[in-house]
């Protein structure tokens, strides 16, 4: 966790240019997270309606389904913690973030041109960061508290009634930040590569996150090699 | 006295209700049934009881239940709550009157209250884990149960646990398999005072207005029937000589109800929420094939390529 994830990443002149974005340890990490947010979402849905009850076929059968939801979830505490870890510092509000966020219709229009410069993250990734963070903490801790077979004696059935609800609420609410999560990561081209690869092309930064790449360029050691490799 | 039920002949009988008299399936739908059965109930009438416990014994011996052998632990309840092996449970209350200054001593015999709106059912997630007949009984079925406890939740009551042998809950069933061949339930069989009986809601409800006369004539004026409205009525009803102040007997709820959490869960929550989902995954879909996708530019490639010779000759 030392590189760049909270570190800068390094340039690599050459055409396209190309930038590190993600550390492998960030991508596997990231992929774990991935992975269980997307088995909770689906387990989780099974319980929630009855049409989507179908879904539990999924992981074996009901059973099945209330048997691993929970250890998932754990699963997907810890690893998002980690993912909290390396990217939290870059995901502080900065001040352009406010006016990004004035002029989210031009960031839809795609007229990034008429949007301020923004660092590695624009305010729309610090939302879904920061709302992950929050409806993560708030999904575990009233999981824990409807997760009957271990945890039911600790509580009154009073408390979790109310858990229930805020577990429901949240998931919902989790899952519509992942809609608004991988559909700009599908509408963004060229995002996807960050997270698989590790890196993206100078222009997708210079387009994006011109700050970033600013100050990837100026920072003394922020491209590859000490000497030009033309 | 109520003629108690005839004992079963040695014949084979059809089942009188089956799966075609189902009114409420949970997390399904059920056809309308063709006929509706005569809706029975279990009457309890806690002035007669005696706390012998012969409806435990008779409950764990007809379910075949095997709870575990407890300990002492000072009070007359055995064992101390409701578990998966104990379905019923008679819970001992000492009162004194501050009218009459008299020690009470109130004797409730608990359980399912088969209640007509019950809320286990409509907590439950699994199709088909609890079903509710035309006569009233709301059964459990096991191979259908996910053993999620979201039955434990939606319930008034707090009667349903969860077996950590075969994680699926279990309850009183009022022994619908009983019932079904003309018979009824093994506590009501077994109760020596007639403090248990069992027949149609109407007659039950009959047979208890003698018993509150009964009481209200020997100086308890609040005696009552208790068949709450809040959750439709139930098909296991009390005769109470405190029907005012049922909290008495070992916490007996006032006015169940369907708690107004598991209602927004069950209710809005489901609806809305599933709502949300699908407007955002259409407002993205809507988005895409109305703006298109946002694609970088060789422009922005070339302004990158500048940006960074640019910089190298800089600081070279």
């Amino acid at each position: 966790m030392t590189a760049h994830d909270v570190e800068p990443g390094k340039v690599h002149p050459g055409k396209p240019v190309t930038v590190d974005r993600y550390t492998v340890g960030a991508r596997i990490n990231h992929w774990i997270t991935a992975a269980s947010l997307i088995v909770l979402a689906l387990s989780g849905l099974a319980l929630f309606h009855p049409s989507l009850f179908f879904l539990s076929g999924l992981f074996g059968g009901g059973q099945f389904t209330r048997l691993i939801h929970p250890w998932i979830g754990v699963v997907l505490f810890f690893s998002f913690f980690g993912l909290f870890i390396r990217f939290w510092k870059a995901n502080l509000w900065k001040r352009e973030d406010g006016t990004w966020l004035a002029r989210i219709r031009d960031v839809l229009a795609n007229h990034e041109e008429n949007v301020p410069e923004v660092g590695k993250y624009n305010a729309g990734q610090k939302f879904v960061f920061w709302a992950m963070s929050v409806l993560i903490v708030i999904l575990i801790s009233s999981g824990l508290v409807i997760w009957d077979q271990y945890f039911s004696a600790y509580t009154t059935v009073g408390q979790q009634r109310v858990a229930l609800l805020i577990h429901a609420i949240a998931a919902v609410a989790i899952i519509g930040v992942w809609i608004i999560h991988a559909y700009s990561a599908l509408w963004v081209r060229g995002t996807i590569p960050a997270m698989v690869r590790g890196s993206v092309t100078g222009g997708w930064a210079w387009r994006h996150h011109r700050k970033w790449l600013r100050e990837l360029v100026t920072k003394p050691g922020g491209r590859s090699g000490s000497k030009p490799a033309e | 006295m109520f003629p108690p039920l005839p004992n079963p002949s040695t014949t084979d009988t059809a089942p009188r209700f089956s799966e075609k008299d189902l009114i409420r399936r949970s997390a399904s739908t059920v056809p309308a049934p063709k006929q509706q059965l005569t809706e029975v109930a279990k009457l309890i009438d806690v002035s007669k009881c005696i706390g012998c416990k012969a409806c435990q014994t008779a409950c764990i011996e007809w379910n075949d239940t095997h709870p575990e052998v407890g300990v002492f632990d000072g009070v007359f309840e055995n064992p101390p709550d409701l578990t998966p092996d104990m379905f019923t449970l008679m819970r001992f209350s000492e009162w004194e009157n501050p009218e009459t200054d008299n020690l009470e001593w109130l004797i409730r015999k608990d359980g399912c209250m088969h209640c007509a709106d019950p809320g286990c059912l409509k907590a439950c997630p699994a199709p088909g884990a609890i079903v509710q007949y035309s006569n009233g009984i709301v059964d459990f079925v096991h191979e259908n149960c996910i053993g999620c406890g979201y039955c434990i939740k939606g319930c008034p009551f707090n009667i349903p646990r969860i077996s950590k042998v075969d994680h699926t809950a279990y309850k009183c069933t009022l022994c619908s398999d009983r019932v079904a061949v003309g018979q009824g339930p093994a506590c009501a069989k077994a109760c020596p005072t007639q403090a248990i009986v069992f027949g149609t809601k109407e007659e039950m409800k009959q047979h208890a207005e003698g018993r509150i006369t009964d009481l209200k004539a020997r100086g308890y004026a609040n005696a009552g029937l208790y068949d709450p409205p809040g959750v439709g009525g139930t098909h296991v009803m009390y005769v109470l000589h405190h029907a005012d102040q049922p909290e008495l007997y070992s916490g007996l709820p006032k006015e169940p109800k369907i708690s107004p959490l598991v209602e927004a869960w069950k209710g809005i929550t489901k609806y809305a929420g599933l709502t949300v989902l699908g407007v955002a995954a259409g407002v993205g879909l809507l988005h895409h094939l109305v703006m298109g996708p946002n694609r970088v530019s060789d422009t922005d490639e070339e302004n990158a390529e500048r940006l960074v010779r640019s910089d190298r000759h800089d600081s070279a």
